[in-house]
């Protein structure tokens, strides 16, 4: 019953994206398309859960008893950075075939603070590891998700006619504005 | 004359949040008032500052296959020193702006200056660069929260702008702040039509 | 000035010292804040308890003992003035926030009866649910000289005595969940004496 709650909270209540801010450069980078999207938020989910594993058990067992936990910034950084590259690497060899559909979106993701803000919250939250790897799939579902809905919006967008000076980052913005007003209306739901 | 250039660019001309549309996460996140929007501009002037002279400092010494995750762990040690600091001398404020301190260290804004600036030029001149962006990113934030605070709660600063009272709110034509602002949609709601306005105003 | 070229032996170092000094200076600025940041810890629960309680004149922090209650710990802070048993405040919290936990420092008098409550640390949404800070609403003065054992802990929705803030119940029941964990551990406590 936690875990669901946990779920329904990270997509829908608490969404990554739209309530905390969490992954923004990518929402707007590349949510033009939905083909594009989905393999965005499929690396994402990838490295997001990998990440938050590594680093739990990282903090736990190395950081915590050292009396460590200052290095946290650092230390978590590096892992996702060097994470990528391995996945980037071994996904060359085992899969190439996921390699091509996820291969150009995945040196973004170092910079995507979601992935970073995550396995921060699942330390400041105190999961346990089950919990902290429900938690962090949920929510890259949930930037998936709005991710898709905004590639949707915006696919249809490209047909408007908007006012000259609204047009890309303004217009973009402005959309996942009324998109975070529609997701507030899921408050409550939980609890 | 090219030394206030390089100061003055990020302020304006090369404004990190309106014209190059970077970090956006902080921008939306910590802005649901001016001061901790000032706040969080000011902890990342200090790291943009830090980060931008050391790498220029170190560029030279650094092979080429390593830049990135050693620019990485300069930038990510500000980040922990502007943690500490804060976390001692304005705990209030820490609190309020919690994960996104952290966060700096992967605003793009502060490796994308030091890709793109830091390592080809002075130190002198990249702590120019640091500092105009820095205070551009400030500028930005502040103006941002102080907007959604207005909107928000009739306030400024904490400051009370517009007064709550029913009387005298029935003659204007809202009498209640418009609490979407401070939440989550008036961010973006906000932010959107800064960054039309900002554009009209550059292209005159 | 030539750029350092890419070998592995050079790579390694250079990623090895650039570590090394990160860490060193690092653990400097960790050291030389670590007592500062102390400071400010203690400093805000001791403002804490010298809101939430009357006047004492002893240092409450020095006679802390924590009490184990169900999800965790709560800290009891007495006080004294001149001798005699003025109050204690009690750090206690609730998991039920819409932000997550929220930490509330509860000033109660000798018969139970609540002083004054004041929140330490909280992530309620702004706007909504940190009406719960007394500075920004008067949501928490609605508790103060009243005794548990007849005002009931719960918003009126649940049957209870304490009005609601608008549109923030979660964090209002939060907040009485909070402050009645704090009064069942005081009673116990009491009772046990």
């Amino acid at each position: 019953m936690e875990y669901i709650l946990i779920v329904i909270a990270a997509i829908f209540v608490n969404n990554v994206v739209l309530s905390k801010f969490l992954g923004i450069c990518p929402f707007l980078g590349v949510s033009s398309k939905i083909n594009t999207s989905i393999g965005m938020a499929g690396a994402v989910t990838f490295v997001m859960v990998i990440a938050t594993m590594v680093t739990f058990l990282l903090q736990r067992y190395i950081l915590d008893p050292l009396g460590a936990g200052f290095m946290q910034t650092i230390v978590f950084i590096l892992v996702i950075a060097s994470l990528v590259q391995m996945v980037e690497i071994i996904l060359k060899k085992i899969s190439p075939a996921l390699y091509q559909a996820l291969g150009i979106f995945l040196p973004l993701i170092t910079t995507n603070c979601a992935v970073l803000g995550i396995a921060i919250l699942v330390i400041k939250n105190n999961y346990n590891l089950l919990e902290g790897v429900v938690y962090a799939a949920a929510s890259a579902i949930g930037f998936g998700f709005a991710l898709v809905i905004m590639a949707g919006i915006r696919e249809q967008l490209e047909l408007a006619n908007i006012p000259k000076g609204m047009k890309g980052v303004p217009i973009a913005l402005l959309t996942a504005g009324i998109l975070a007003l529609a997701f507030m209306g899921f408050a409550g739901i939980v609890k | 004359m090219n030394r206030i250039a390089n100061l003055t660019r990020g302020i304006f001309r090369e404004n990190p949040t309106f014209v190059l549309v970077l970090g956006m996460c902080p921008t939306l996140a910590t802005t649901s008032s001016a001061i901790n929007g000032m706040g969080m501009g000011l902890a990342t002037m200090f790291v943009l500052l830090c980060s931008n002279a050391v790498i220029s400092l170190i560029a030279g010494f650094i092979p080429d296959k390593v830049r990135i995750p050693s620019y990485i762990v300069v930038i990510a040690t500000f980040v922990t020193i502007v943690d500490l600091l804060m976390q001692a001398y304005t705990q209030s404020l820490y609190e309020k702006l919690g994960i996104f301190i952290p966060l700096i260290v992967v605003n793009c804004i502060v490796l994308g200056r030091a890709e793109a600036f830091a390592n080809k030029n002075g130190v002198l001149d990249s702590a120019l660069d640091g500092l105009g962006m820095g205070i551009g990113f400030t500028l930005a934030l502040t103006i941002l929260g102080s907007i959604r605070e207005l909107l928000g709660n009739f306030t400024i600063f904490g400051l009370r702008v517009l007064p709550k009272d029913p009387s005298w709110s029935r003659a204007a034509f809202f009498h209640e702040p418009m609490l979407v602002f401070i939440l989550a949609p008036g961010a973006f709601i906000v932010l959107a039509y800064l960054i039309a306005i900002f554009n009209k105003i550059r292209k005159q | 000035m030539a750029k350092v070229e890419s070998t592995f032996k050079n790579m390694t170092l250079t990623l090895l010292i650039i570590t090394l000094i990160a860490s060193a200076g690092l653990g400097l600025v960790y050291q030389s804040t670590k007592g500062p940041i102390e400071v400010a810890q203690l400093a805000k629960v001791n403002n804490a308890i010298k809101v939430v309680l009357p006047d004492f004149d002893n240092q409450p922090y020095t006679e802390a003992y924590t009490v184990k209650a169900d999800g965790g710990d709560l800290i009891f802070y007495p006080a004294t003035k001149n001798g005699q048993k003025v109050g204690v405040a009690v750090k206690t919290f609730s998991n039920n926030g819409f932000g997550g936990k929220i930490e509330l420092m509860v000033g109660f008098l000798p018969d139970g009866t609540i002083n004054k409550i004041a929140v330490v640390s909280h992530k309620e949404t702004p706007g909504l649910g940190d009406k719960i800070e007394p500075s920004k609403s008067d949501f928490s003065v609605q508790f103060e000289g009243k005794n548990p054992a007849t005002f009931k802990l719960k918003v009126t929705k649940d049957g209870g005595n304490v009005n609601a803030i608008t549109a923030s119940t979660i964090s209002s029941r939060a907040y009485c969940d909070a402050v009645s964990r704090a009064y069942n551990a005081f009673m116990k406590g009491e009772n046990n004496e």
